[in-house]
């Protein structure tokens, strides 16, 4: 193998890349935008739901339960609504996703220190967001449950009771629970997959579509010096939107970077070679750049997006699903990137995803070589 | 005069349907969105991961441990013996949470005193952790409940009920809380976007690529014409493959149809048009099928990000959610999940119709005059 040759198809493919903005782009811009949207402005976080109630006591104690939602930053209180029927289409509409049916005698039951049945209407389109929603409403009802308990109990002449059990949940790594903490390391796995697998899909194919492969051909490069000529560039890139990736991270969206940086530079590095391989492959047995980008993107790009654990959690899929997704790289990586980051571990605890990631890497360039075949088709 | 387009509609139908690849990229992208929307992308939270590190070992330590395991929520599957096994099992990912109960919880409890539970949380899957916080807390103080009306009990006061108020709750459309429901009608939307926008961008593109555009222009017909042939073919496939998709969702997924399929189908039309405006625009600024596709997914990224269809709008900062209606997206989505689930009719989904009639036409016709201008 001849470090010269290699250099000149490296340079070729550079001068590929930088010729085309639109390639440019993809490199540097969509990197950039994902962050955005991912750090910035989506968000599992519910918070303001707008809510509709419907008091038919209008009472002092049901005010004061009112009060309770619309006080809270969780609640956006819209609507006091007339009768069951104009909450059914605040409902119907969307205009509101929760609402409380307070009854005729809720002031009167609750001075009587009795239990008052209150209606809680959801909206569950949206079953996560109503799920948490639900949540927050079970918490403002036991937290003014007990106090009316309470105020019953220390009315009967027990001042000294306390309550049995305190809770005291502590939250770690993500103390307080954003989101942002959530996507913005996983996004990097999604991120190297646009260079290795969308990009570096087109290197072969773009030869053989333009005829230009036939010339390659005729030159003495070797198979070897071609795909590591081809695959350098791209492996530079990647390495330069991870940074790109996790300085943003860091720097513009203030997620944690806990653990050591050299660990996940030189990890990402493995991970890199894993997304080149099948990018290469891709391009070996895909006929057209159209069909390479096709295949891009149903086993590169959406699997990373969707089956990794990226946006959905893994251990809430389905267990044939589940078993799937071990087959599936950006799984070890996307956990091997929360865990520098948000937990800071180090290769002690990580060294079985590495492993896995180092043997798809092994078997991925090994398939890529044997599918590359420098010879007319 | 139609029957130029209707030659070009019939030419693009058979070029499309023709090539095989084609045909794998109108079923399997859709198919695989649909498998992993309808059984993967679940946000219901169970069997979460717990370590309970007890060290009363007592009555009343494994009466609370009980309520934990018992519950469809929780799976106990660890249980620790010192702090570095906690902070081992949730590094490792092992266990979401930990809960610890200290020495002199069932003395405290004996005494009368409060009892402290501690519990860890890995905050990692921000989602799935505040849920999970929920049920925990929920569990505590059902047990604390129970535990202070005993102690009054013994206390002589027989007749202490708790006050306050019982939530009786009532979810609609999706009682069960099954995001498939919510998802499924998402995909459909989804391939009624992005299967017009690819077919209509790479069809001028390949013909401009090629060189066969310039003969195409050589001929009699008018650019109105070219332009309707060009797009009235993918419009047709894409609502194909919505009906295709919908009729999987219902009879596989078993997503409801609740409304009426009509109206679905006039949002689906009102909607076509935007995408294939979409896709026209993309051909319009593009000279090789690459390009295309590029920019096609520059569009799409954030046109799906901030649609709505997997994060709420009304989570998003307020200039954010500004921008979104601007996304013909956002309106189909409402209409779509409105149709199946909440049987919505056009008295209710008139803005949305509304909207995506405006936006349609807006974008067809800016489309339309970059198409002419790009063709001269």
């Amino acid at each position: 193998m001849k470090p010269s040759r290699t250099w000149a198809v490296a340079k070729k493919e550079f001068f590929h890349i930088y010729r085309d903005p639109r390639s440019l782009a993809l490199v540097i811009l969509m990197p950039a935008i994902l962050m955005l949207l991912f750090g910035y402005a989506v968000t599992l976080d519910v918070k303001k739901v707008s809510m509709a109630v419907l008091d038919r006591d209008k009472g002092q104690e049901s005010l004061d339960f009112i009060h309770r939602f619309s006080a809270s930053p969780y609640f956006r209180l819209r609507y006091f609504a007339q009768d069951e029927k104009e909450m059914k289409r605040l409902i119907d509409k969307g205009d509101v996703k929760m609402g409380l049916v307070i009854p005729w005698d809720f002031s009167k039951t609750i001075k009587a220190e009795k239990v008052v049945p209150v209606q809680v209407l959801l909206d569950g389109t949206d079953s996560n967001t109503a799920n948490i929603i639900l949540g927050y409403v079970q918490a403002i009802t036991r937290q003014y449950s007990q106090e009316k308990t309470f105020l019953k109990i220390s009315r009967m002449g027990i001042t000294n009771v306390s309550l049995p059990i305190d809770g005291r949940p502590r939250v770690w790594f993500n103390e307080e629970l954003e989101s942002k903490n959530y996507f913005v390391p996983g996004l990097v796995a999604v991120i190297i997959s646009i260079i290795g697998v969308l990009l570096t899909g087109q290197v072969i194919v773009r030869e053989w579509e333009k005829g230009t492969m036939e010339l390659l051909i005729s030159t003495p490069v070797r198979k070897g010096e071609l795909m590591i000529g081809k695959l350098f560039p791209y492996f530079f890139l990647g390495l330069l939107d991870l940074l790109l990736a996790v300085f943003m991270g860091k720097l513009v969206f203030q997620v944690p970077l806990r653990g050591s940086i050299a660990l996940l530079i030189g990890l990402s590095g493995i991970y890199i070679v894993v997304a080149l391989a099948l990018g290469l492959t891709i391009s070996t047995i895909a006929r057209t750049q159209l069909q390479a980008n096709q295949l891009a993107m149903v086993i590169g790009f959406l699997p990373t997006f969707l089956l990794s654990g990226f946006t959905f959690v893994i251990s809430n899929m389905p267990v044939w699903l589940q078993a799937i997704t071990y087959v599936i790289a950006p799984r070890y990586y996307v956990s091997i990137l929360k865990e520098i980051f948000l937990k800071g571990v180090g290769f002690s605890f990580l060294w079985r995803e590495t492993l896995i990631l180092m043997g798809i890497a092994i078997v991925g360039l090994w398939v890529a070589t044997r599918s590359f075949k420098k010879e007319l088709r | 005069m139609f029957k130029k387009v209707r030659f070009l509609f019939v030419k693009e139908l058979i070029q499309t349907l023709r090539d095989r690849r084609m045909r794998m990229t109108l079923i399997i992208p859709p198919i695989f969105q649909l498998i992993v929307f309808g059984y993967a992308a679940n946000m219901d939270v169970r069997h979460i991961r717990t370590a309970i590190r007890d060290l009363d070992q007592s009555v009343s330590s494994r009466d609370l441990i009980g309520r934990f395991s018992g519950s469809k929520y929780f799976d106990v599957v660890a249980f620790p013996q010192n702090p570095e096994e906690v902070k081992d099992l949730i590094n490792r990912g092992d266990v979401i949470l930990s809960i610890e109960i200290p020495t002199d919880f069932s003395r405290r409890l004996k005494k009368g005193d409060t009892a402290t539970v501690q519990i860890v949380f890995d905050g990692t899957e921000s989602n799935t952790v505040f849920i999970a916080l929920g049920y925990a807390n929920q569990i505590l103080s059902d047990y604390s409940t129970e535990i202070l009306v005993k102690r009054l009990n013994r206390a002589g006061m027989t007749d202490v009920e708790q006050v306050g108020v019982d939530l009786r709750q009532r979810t609609w459309y999706n009682p069960n809380f099954e995001s498939r429901l919510f998802y499924v009608p998402g995909v459909i939307a989804s391939i009624a976007f992005l299967i017009p926008i690819i077919l209509t961008a790479q069809a001028i593109v390949r013909e401009r690529e090629i060189g066969t555009l310039e003969q195409i222009m050589v001929t009699p017909i008018k650019s109105w014409e070219l332009m309707l042939g060009k797009t009235l073919p993918f419009a047709l496939v894409g609502l194909f493959d919505v009906i295709m998709i919908a009729l999987i969702g219902i009879f596989w997924f078993e997503v409801p149809l609740r409304g009426n399929p009509l109206v679905l189908l006039l949002g689906a039309v009102l909607f076509l048009m935007s995408s294939v405006a979409i896709g026209l625009f993309i051909s319009t600024i593009c000279s090789t099928q690459q390009q295309a596709q590029i920019s096609t997914f520059f569009f799409v990224m954030p046109a799906f990000t901030l649609s709505g269809f997997a994060f709420p709008i009304e989570n998003m900062p307020e200039w954010i959610q500004f921008l979104t209606y601007a996304n013909p997206l956002r309106y189909f989505l409402v209409i779509i999940r409105g149709v199946f689930l909440k049987a919505n009719g056009l008295n209710i989904l008139w803005p949305q119709m509304l909207a995506l009639g405006i936006l349609g036409t807006l974008m067809t016709l800016l489309s339309s005059l970059r198409f002419q201008k790009r063709l001269k």
